[in-house]
């Protein structure tokens, strides 16, 4: 199991340090330091074995966080486990950095000795954790015997992401469908790969210890549904809503998953506040919103000259938000003159790229740069590796096609039901690695 | 309120101000005090000096407080043991307390402090605490007991914790389950032959109901549990894998790989025409994927997981090529990893796309993944015959770029095309040899010196660009030294007559100016092989090569399966078993796939003469070593034309003489050693590649293993009536590697016997006594004497009929008595004679069929396990099993203390009490002795 926490900055000095098993000495800490951070050539692993002491470590910022053993741990399960450390801390105190740490160090140790117990991740849903470590120091002796046994009673319990007794004037709850939608596509407008990787985020403000059911436009549903044609929705037609085949999904840990292999149903008693309800992946019937068409042409060896086109695919009803459109150039780049219908365009020489902005774009438009790239001559042998075109933007639908169709709501024992329950669906897609090459 | 103040330090007498700031009678100076001294012991300052002082802020109600001195306790109560007492008191209250929170803190705290007095008393509230009220008292007590067993593992069991802790197992509460499972787990490691955990499907049934309830970290704890499980037979496996299937879902990677180990270790058991198999096989591959959209770190242990499972199971992702092409931004961690998965499903179907990405790659900067991406399109040449041609066109125009790493790592890999596709490339060796000058690293060297020496006869000034190579002949690396050595071998049997100078330039460079023996001892065999009988040097050194495979890089069969089942662990990532890694007794224990229970067993007989006749007796492919054995591969040994084989010399070589291209003078040349070689050098030659030359010279003597090795009864070997009133019984056994002879003298004269002595006559395998008889006191009349002589192999060689013939006269005050008597073969079976698998199959196929001799053995009633346990003990090491239709066939492999390898494949059919058993080798009149030894191991 996990033998031990370090915490670092960049410097490599040590800001928390938590040895969890005997054969984790004071050198340890050391060897990671000299070896990893201090290491003269780029990180070529997340995990690094010195001395027959295995390291796991992940970034953020400007920390290091490094997990130590010696063991065979389960290095899927450490990975995972420093990144909730991460989440924990980074909801009791913002962005992971030298100060927030030095700051809260005894929080942090008080986080580290329950979370972790004998190098075994223990209860780390910060729901519950925050009912008991504060930044003030529990008052137990305030404590009734009733409240203590509650918060043990959470943080052991089946439900350990939702307290009893929450409540509130006014049932509220709020769907957010984010996509983040991929793609890889060759010069010639091929598409080498796309997928769309999404995620259901819920705000859920309700009373009591509501049971929930969610429901979305999945194939293998709906196609069973179609099947037993007795639902009284087939009146509405599932012809007209097209169904989309999810690949694979993900469940937060309050959704019943053998419920879901069993009926594909996904239903849950939902955490309070924000939190991800579901992750899921699309590869079939994607709608690129963006299409890229680059050209790239050598004029002599030192001026390169490059067009690009882009060209929106939606309804043109909606509007595109945050279009950025990057053009990598030569490192020997001397100067740089840019036309673009639309938008701004600006080189930046610190990022080697051309970059260019447009607020807002509707659908089934198009527009175009193009730009005289002056060279430097060198005498470097190795080519340009000409590193693929990239895009960011933002759409008001799921490009993967995902439709929410229901999300009903039982509380029983509370006196609402489901129509009471305000409940908003908003859907937003991203571009993630959005490349075409060029 | 910032904490950070506390790191800044205050220069002189910070001890003691410290001191005095914990002594204060304000709780919140103390407080702030004992933050400071938590600060200077987290930036590595020795603050045990203040140890009484913090101890005793530990009495207080401030919880925040008192945590942090339990901290600073956990940390330095081992430099200070007796002080540590003083806390003992304050933790048996507080185990007490009301509040469960402190209880549990308390409980968790103690069990931190290794000194031993601290942990008599820590059993007492631990007992308690086991059976507290409270889940997260108990929870916490579970894994305490874990901690407990670290310190002192006696004193938990004295206890009994370990019952309890197994009762924990049916707690109501699923968080108690899951520590306590992780506790036993752990436990369970360090006592690796203790029924701890006792799964049984009773035990498995609550696991797997917990599963559905607990934190995401304890299903992970409960499923790794459950890996260790082996079900009864393929209805169990089955239904315990319909409820494992639902994890894949999980929002944590580490529960999907942990249920993913679960599945792919059960599969093992199902029969593969299960529709259920087949629906399992389809579930696996989407969660796969989607460990690859997690974060980069997770990324990597995902895909070198998805490494283990494509090649255990190829099908299972062979449509999901895509999401394995690597993204610009991808860390280069993830994009080495993908590549290699990329290569791994490349077929047919896919390979333009993966050719066409893999150019991409190659004009990448990183280095490290360019030279990959290179290696990878010379293997996609290699494992589709089809692409080939593009393969081969797309490496020359990587090596127009003239980028010095590119071009290096083309001809590396236009290398292994030739061997795969002899004749049909050639063409391009103007191209490559263009680029002699550029090449600077040895392996790209060694390849090109190989493409040289082995088209020799088609460049026309090869012995040029040979020659020019030599000049700094001690400058290079073994690797080309070696190549160079045979290439310009190559090149002499090739054109003898121009190049006569250049090959005894190049054996005089190896063998006479060479400190490195490899080369001296490739040399001289040349030398020997060039100078005696240059017609066998042709068709050993010209002989034709093996195709090289499909697949070069992967993991070996067994190493594969004990990595299956550490799906998601650190071995995993490694790719190593745990015990490569990990110190001490954790780990050791090497984790098995379970075997395919035969729901549908056929009782068809199989083939006995097709199994036999030397077909592989393994369908997975076989792997040619990569490039640390080449030296063995390139010495050609393996394909020596079987020579005649035996204890006896040869001498053939001597009497075709005649032909000696070299001129006298060489054997002169020679070390008188070598000139004297070992009698049993020709059968070694064909020792099998892996163990190279230092096979030839290897005259047993392995490590020691004190094992139930089979020991024949004593028999009586000379009797009194023959030796004057001097009776000798005894036996021949192995022990730690050591072969001795038992012998019981017994004196039946009337007079004292004294002064003995003993000596072999010549025999088969040069046995000879290691010491002198050691009988030092007399030997009175009616008494006897046990003695045992330690015997070496290094006695002279003479061929004895029957071959475990061994003459012995015994000296003593009266006379000399002679007597022969016959050994078991097994004694001379060392113990490192467990053949690499591939080697196995390479071997058994070298083999003549002629050398393969069949037994029956009746009456014997072991199942196949048991057999082959039984016969480890007698260093007959099994190395693969296979079932066929209900019959097992176990491939085992014997080597003799000369050197000599005997295979043998022997089948079990379930209640079928006479098996079948094959020997191969070289030496075939050994088999009939080795047949023997079978016999008696087995049936005693």
């Amino acid at each position: 199991m996990i033998g031990g926490l370090f915490i670092y900055n960049h410097k490599g000095e040590v800001l928390t340090s938590r040895v969890y098993r005997d054969d984790i000495g004071r050198n340890a800490v050391d060897a990671f330091r000299v070896n990893v951070i201090h290491a003269r050539q780029q990180v070529r692993s997340p995990v690094t074995n010195i001395a027959r002491t295995s390291f796991f470590h992940v970034k953020r910022s400007n920390i290091w966080l490094a997990v130590v053993t010696k063991q065979n741990v389960n290095a899927a399960m450490v990975f995972e486990f420093l990144y909730k450390m991460c989440d924990v801390m980074a909801s009791y105190f913002g962005k992971i950095s030298e100060e927030n740490i030095k700051n809260n160090f005894v929080l942090i140790y008080e986080l580290l000795d329950e979370i972790l117990d004998f190098g075994y991740p223990q209860n780390s849903e910060t729901g519950s954790l925050k009912t008991f470590i504060t930044q003030q120091g529990i008052k137990g002796q305030h404590q009734t015997k009733e409240e203590q046994s509650q918060i043990t009673s959470q943080v052991t319990g089946q439900i350990g992401w939702r307290r009893e007794g929450i409540k509130y004037r006014r049932n509220e709850l709020f769907l957010d469908v984010l996509e983040s939608v991929n793609l890889l596509m060759s010069p010639q407008g091929q598409v080498l790969s796309a997928h769309v990787s999404g995620r259901v985020v819920m705000k859920s403000y309700l009373s009591g210890m509501p049971e929930c059911k969610f429901g979305m436009n999945d194939k293998i549903i709906i196609d069973k549904a179609g099947k037993g044609g007795v639902t009284n929705e087939a009146g509405k037609s599932t012809s007209g809503k097209q169904s989309i085949a999810i690949d694979d999904c993900t469940f937060n840990q309050c959704v019943r998953l053998s419920k879901f292999d069993s009926e594909r149903s996904i239903s849950f008693i939902p955490p309070d506040g924000e939190y991800e309800l579901m992750r899921y992946r699309t590869t079939k019937d994607i709608i690129l919103p963006f299409r890229v068409i680059p050209l790239v042409r050598e004029v002599g060896r030192t001026k390169l000259e490059v067009k690009v086109v882009i060209k929106s695919n939606f309804k043109p009803s909606l509007l595109a938000q945050k279009i950025e459109v990057r053009i990598p150039t030569p490192l020997n780049t001397s100067g740089v003159q840019v036309i673009c219908m639309k938008g701004k365009a600006k080189y930046k020489a610190s990022e080697n790229a051309i970059v260019w902005k447009i607020k807002r774009m509707a659908g089934m438009k198009e527009s175009q740069i193009s730009a005289e790239i002056e060279l430097l001559p060198t005498n470097d042998k190795k080519k340009w590796a000409r590193p693929p075109i990239s895009m960011n933007f933002e759409v008001p639908f799921a490009p993967s096609g995902l439709k929410v169709r229901y999300l009903k709501v039982f509380e029983s024992k509370l006196n609402y039901s489901d129509h009471d329950v305000i409940k908003w669906v908003r859907y937003i897609g991203r571009s993630g690695i959005y490349e075409t090459r060029c | 309120m910032t904490d950070s103040k506390y790191f800044t330090t205050t220069k002189k007498g910070e001890i003691f101000e410290l001191k005095a700031e914990l002594n204060s009678d304000k709780k919140e100076k103390k407080k702030e005090a004992v933050k400071k001294v938590i600060a200077s012991m987290t930036v590595g300052k020795d603050v045990s000096a203040l140890f009484p002082d913090v101890v005793n802020c530990m009495q207080t109600d401030n919880l925040e407080l008192k945590k942090l001195v339990y901290l600073y306790l956990m940390n330095y109560a081992k430099s200070q043991p007796d002080m540590a007492i003083m806390a003992v008191n304050t933790f048996v209250k507080d185990c007490e307390d009301p509040n469960p929170l402190i209880r549990a803190l308390a409980v968790r705290t103690m069990g931190c402090i290794r000194v031993d007095k601290i942990t008599e008393y820590l059993c007492e509230p631990l007992r308690k605490c086991l059976k507290d009220e409270d889940p997260y008292v108990r929870k916490t007590a579970a894994v305490c007991v874990a901690k407990l067993h670290d310190i002192n593992a006696q004193l938990v069991e004295d206890q009994g914790f370990l019952d309890t802790l197994k009762d924990l197992i049916s707690d109501s509460n699923p968080m108690v389950v899951a520590n306590a499972v992780a506790a036993l787990s752990e436990i369970a490691e360090s006592h690796p032959n203790s029924n701890l955990l006792d799964l049984n499907p009773q035990s498995i049934n609550k696991l797997l109901t917990a599963l559905n309830e607990c934190t995401e970290w304890g299903q992970i704890f409960i499923l790794d549990c459950l890996a260790n499980y082996t079900p009864r037979d393929d209805r169990e496996s089955q239904s315990i894998c319909e409820r494992v299937t639902p994890r894949l879902s999980h929002a944590n990677s580490a529960v999907v790989l942990s249920a993913v180990k679960v599945l792919m270790k059960f599969m093992e058991m199902l029969p593969k025409d299960l529709d259920y198999y087949g629906t399992l096989l389809k579930k696996l591959a989407p969660p796969l994927v989607t460990l690859l959209s997690a974060e980069p770190e997770l990324q990597y242990v995902a895909l070198r997981n998805i490494n283990l499972i494509v090649q255990k199971r190829p099908e299972i992702l062979k449509h999901e090529m895509k999401v394995f092409f690597v993204k610009y931004n991808d860390p280069i961690y993830v994009k080495l990893e993908k590549l290699d998965i990329m290569i791994r499903l490349a077929s047919q179907a896919n390979i333009a796309q993966v050719l066409a990405e893999l150019k991409e790659y190659a004009t990448e900067v990183d280095v490290d993944f360019v030279r990959k991406a290179v290696r990878a399109i010379g293997r996609c040449a290699i494992k589709v015959e089809q692409s080939a041609e593009r393969c081969v066109s797309t490496l020359l125009d990587l090596i127009q770029t003239k980028v010095n790493y590119v071009v290096q790592e083309a001809i590396v890999v236009i290398k292994d095309i030739f061997r795969k596709y002899p004749n049909k490339y050639e063409s391009v060796i103007a191209t490559l040899c263009e680029n002699l000058d550029s090449l600077d690293e040895p392996e790209a060297r060694a390849a090109m010196i190989w493409i040289v020496g082995e088209y020799a006869e088609r460049i026309d000034n090869a012995d040029e660009l040979l020659e020019s190579f030599l000049e700094g002949f001690h400058d290079e690396s073994t690797q080309v030294q070696l190549q160079l050595l045979t290439a310009i071998v190559k090149l002499f049997l090739k054109k003898p007559t121009e190049t006569q100078e250049l090959v005894q330039q190049v054996l005089s460079l190896a063998t006479q100016d060479s400190d490195n023996p490899d080369l001296r001892d490739r040399g001289y065999i040349y030398w020997r092989l060039l100078s005696t009988d240059p017609v066998a040097a042709k068709e050993v050194v010209l002989a034709e090569k093996p195709l090289i495979s499909e697949e070069t890089d992967l993991i070996e069969p067994t190493l594969l399966e004990e990595l299956i089942c550490h799906i998601g662990t650190l071995a995993s990532v490694y790719h190593k078993p745990p015990s490569a890694f990990v110190e001490g007794s954790r780990g050791v224990m090497h984790k098995r796939l379970p075997a395919r229970t035969g729901s549908g067993e056929g009782t068809e007989c199989p083939d006995v003469g097709n199994a036999a006749g030397g077909s592989a007796p393994e369908a997975a492919p076989s792997i040619i070593p990569s490039q640390g054995d080449l030296l063995g591969d390139l010495l050609n040994l393996d394909l020596a034309p079987p020579t005649t084989a035996g204890p006896t010399p040869s001498t053939s070589g001597m009497q075709m003489g005649g032909m000696d291209l070299l001129g006298g003078g060489l054997d002169s040349l020679m070390g008188a050693g070598f000139g004297a070689a070992p009698a049993v050098m020709p059968a070694s030659l064909n020792a099998p590649v892996g163990g190279g030359l230092g096979d030839l010279f290897d005259l047993g003597g392995g490590v020691g293993m004190p094992m139930g090795a089979y020991i024949p009864p004593k028999t009586v070997w000379l009797p009194a009536m023959k030796a004057k009133g001097l009776e000798i019984s005894g036996t021949f056994a192995r022990r730690a590697g050591v072969i001795q002879m038992e012998l019981v003298l017994t004196n039946k004269a009337m007079s004292v016997m004294t002064d003995f002595a003993i000596q072999f006559n010549r025999n088969s395998f040069g046995l000879a006594p290691a010491g002198p008889l050691q009988v030092l006191t007399p030997l009175g009349p009616n008494q006897t004497i046990e003695v045992s002589l330690p015997l070496s192999t290094v006695g002279p060689v003479m061929k004895m009929d029957p071959l475990n013939n061994l003459q012995v006269a015994v000296k003593n005050n009266i006379d000399v008595f002679y007597f022969s008597c016959q050994y078991p073969i097994s004694m001379l079976f060392v113990e490192d004679g467990k053949m690499e698998r591939q080697v196995f199959l390479a071997t058994w196929k070298d083999i003549p069929n002629d050398n393969e001799s069949q037994f029956q053995i009746q009456d014997c009633h072991l199942n196949s396990e048991a057999a082959s346990n039984k016969l480890q003990g007698s260093n007959i090491f099994t190395i693969a099993k296979r079932t066929v239709e209900g019959q097992d066939m176990l491939y085992m492999s014997i080597k003799l203390s000369n050197g000599i390898w005997v295979l043998a494949e022997l089948k079990v059919q379930a209640g079928n009490p006479n098996y079948t058993i094959s020997l191969k080798c070289r030496a075939p009149e050994v088999s009939q002795c080795v047949f023997q030894c079978y016999e008696a191991v087995l049936k005693n």
